[in-house]
């Protein structure tokens, strides 16, 4: 006997959203330090050391071409660790949606409670690593302050992919293969490190269909006011894959959660 | 019994997890105001129940009301009015106890003021303010099971659903949490748990129903099953071994029935005294001739042929 599931409250996510806040509230001093640490080390790395090899890259920098693209990986990893590790643990081991889910808090509420936290957590993680290169020398324009709304609807995106993948998993053990096989490879072959033109015609037809490559695009052409249409079709493709993914997310969470 | 309109309905309620039908068509009523308890061992259904009741699992087929709600269709209003203790603490172990509370109170949508009112007074009535801001990790059992109950009841629910509330507790915290659920039975909540504990069954529970392998195979007041299931007294034999078939022999005219465990003998009558007293006469190397009145445990033997705690 299956009836339709309740739809979601977008005020009873948020007060998922707000356990999480509490919780982080209680230990941010020591959990945001690292998220201005890591920018610096990969700037000083990358930037620095691989740029002293290379001096320009498409006509800028090293050091300025591989920023926006790293801005938006930092995102990525922030959203996904939160919405794959953090999420399988509350559900999993600590038990903590067993307490919530006996409240008027239903599975799909809690789902999307926990996209805006991961949203939120990849917006804190990029919202240091763009303080810092606003801070350190990336010329400053009015147009920059469009990163600002992208860092949550970014990490958003992020936040579902992390979280479909926990929605179907069993053991822990498996995010090493979300991480190593999907991740990795997006964080290494979506233009953030060499401009995507230079490999093969299929290698570009398949970073299309991958989030992160849309993201850095976008990021770049923020960064260093190339106004095209296409920055709008890569923000379109963003939006487009976020709201299909929010929809195919929380169905799947609710079947896991309700059953 | 008054023809009040009972909390919990459930009719014809199955629950179907492959091939395994871990609850048979069942039907029951709960009075409010009442504490019902479902026993049987591990196993028998009676937590596969209690998610359905409180919404953590889907009925396969059949209908449960709670305060007049379909569970299936209503699920956030049929959970605001009900409490849940489950057995496996589901504390948030993030944070303190204070905040337990108060964090929970949010899912209920209760305002800031409210909640550090409700969440002071039930800090209170279980005894857990010098706890107030202690990690949650840090507690013993009794004192996280407090706050399970503390927490289920922010809401001021009319419903407290309990699946095994003693399980693992000592004897002391036991006692304190029987205490409380008579407590909350004054005041007039209605209380449904889980046991496979005889004496808390008999403590805490007016009316009972016996599952078994997803079934309900008797229902009534501890009293009501003694008397219609068993007889009033029995003797219990250990340590009979060889001597089995000649004590039942001895006796058999003078009890109603008996149980042949691997590890006792059970000789059940009316009076027992004549049984005890001729057992004795025989003179047999016995560990253990004792006679006691019948309970619960025996209720729940004589109609499943097993144990309840196997």
């Amino acid at each position: 006997m299956r009836r339709s599931a309740p739809g979601v409250r977008i005020k009873a996510a948020l007060r998922v959203w707000q356990r999480n806040a509490t919780v982080y509230k209680r230990t941010w001093k020591l959990n945001i330090l690292p998220n201005f640490f890591e920018p610096f080390l990969y700037l000083l790395g990358m930037g620095l050391g691989l740029g002293a090899y290379i001096n320009e890259m498409e006509g800028m920098p090293y050091i300025e071409f591989i920023a926006p693209g790293l801005l938006i990986s930092s995102i990525m990893w922030g959203a996904t660790l939160e919405t794959t590790y953090n999420v399988f643990v509350k559900m999993n081991f600590d038990r903590i949606y067993d307490g919530i889910l006996s409240t008027p808090v239903n599975p799909k509420d809690l789902a999307l409670g926990e996209l805006f936290w991961g949203a939120t957590r990849g917006s804190i993680y990029g919202g240091a690593f763009f303080s810092i290169l606003l801070t350190f020398g990336m010329g400053f324009h009015w147009g920059i302050l469009l990163i600002i709304p992208l860092l949550f609807i970014i990490g958003f995106m992020f936040a579902t992919i992390g979280l479909l993948f926990t929605s179907v998993i069993k053991e822990i053990e498996l995010f090493n293969y979300f991480f190593t096989l999907f991740l990795t490879p997006l964080f290494l072959f979506s233009g953030i490190f060499f401009p995507m033109t230079q490999l093969p015609e299929p290698i570009q037809i398949i970073a299309w269909f991958t989030p992160l490559y849309h993201g850095v695009e976008l990021s770049r052409g923020i960064f260093n006011q190339l106004w095209s249409i296409e920055l709008v079709h890569h923000f379109l493709w963003i939006l487009v894959v976020t709201v299909l993914n929010t929809i195919i997310v929380l169905r799947s969470i609710h079947k896991r959660l309700y059953r | 019994m008054t023809s009040t309109t009972s909390i919990i309905k459930a009719q014809g309620l199955t629950k179907i997890y492959g091939d395994l039908r871990a609850v048979n068509n069942i039907d029951f009523q709960i009075e409010p105001g009442t504490c019902y308890g479902l026993l049987g061992p591990n196993g028998a259904g009676k937590t596969t129940v209690m998610r359905m009741i409180y919404c953590a699992t889907p009925l396969s087929s059949g209908q449960i009301l709670v305060n007049d709600l379909d569970v299936m269709e209503n699920m956030s209003a049929v959970k605001r009015n009900i409490g849940v203790v489950t057995q496996d603490d589901s504390l948030d172990y993030d944070l303190n106890v204070i905040n337990n509370l108060l964090v929970y109170a949010r899912y209920y949508d209760l305002n800031r003021d409210q909640a550090v009112q409700r969440a002071e007074e039930l800090i209170e009535f279980f005894q857990l303010g010098e706890k107030r801001l202690v990690n949650v990790r840090t507690l013993s059992g009794g004192m996280k099971r407090r706050l399970q109950i503390a927490r289920a009841l922010i809401n001021k629910p009319n419903v407290l659903i309990l699946d095994e509330p003693s399980t693992g507790l000592d004897p002391q915290a036991r006692h304190h949490v029987w205490a409380k659920c008579h407590e909350l039975i004054e005041q007039g909540v209605t209380l449904l748990l889980t046991t496979h504990y005889m004496d808390e069954a008999e403590q805490l529970c007016d009316r009972l129903a016996v599952m078994d392998r997803g079934n309900i195979i008797t229902e009534g007041s501890p009293w009501e099953l003694i008397k219609s299931e068993v007889s009033p007294q029995v003797v219990e034999v250990r340590g009979d071994g060889k001597y089995r078939d000649s004590i039942l022999l001895a006796v058999k005219n003078q009890i109603d029935f008996h149980e042949a465990l691997s590890d006792r003998l059970l000789l059940y009558a009316a009076d027992v005294n004549p049984v005890h007293a001729q057992i004795q006469e025989m003179n047999l190397p016995l560990k253990t001739l004792l006679s006691r009145r019948s309970s619960l445990e025996d209720v729940f033997l004589k109609l499943t042929g097993r144990e309840l705690i196997d």
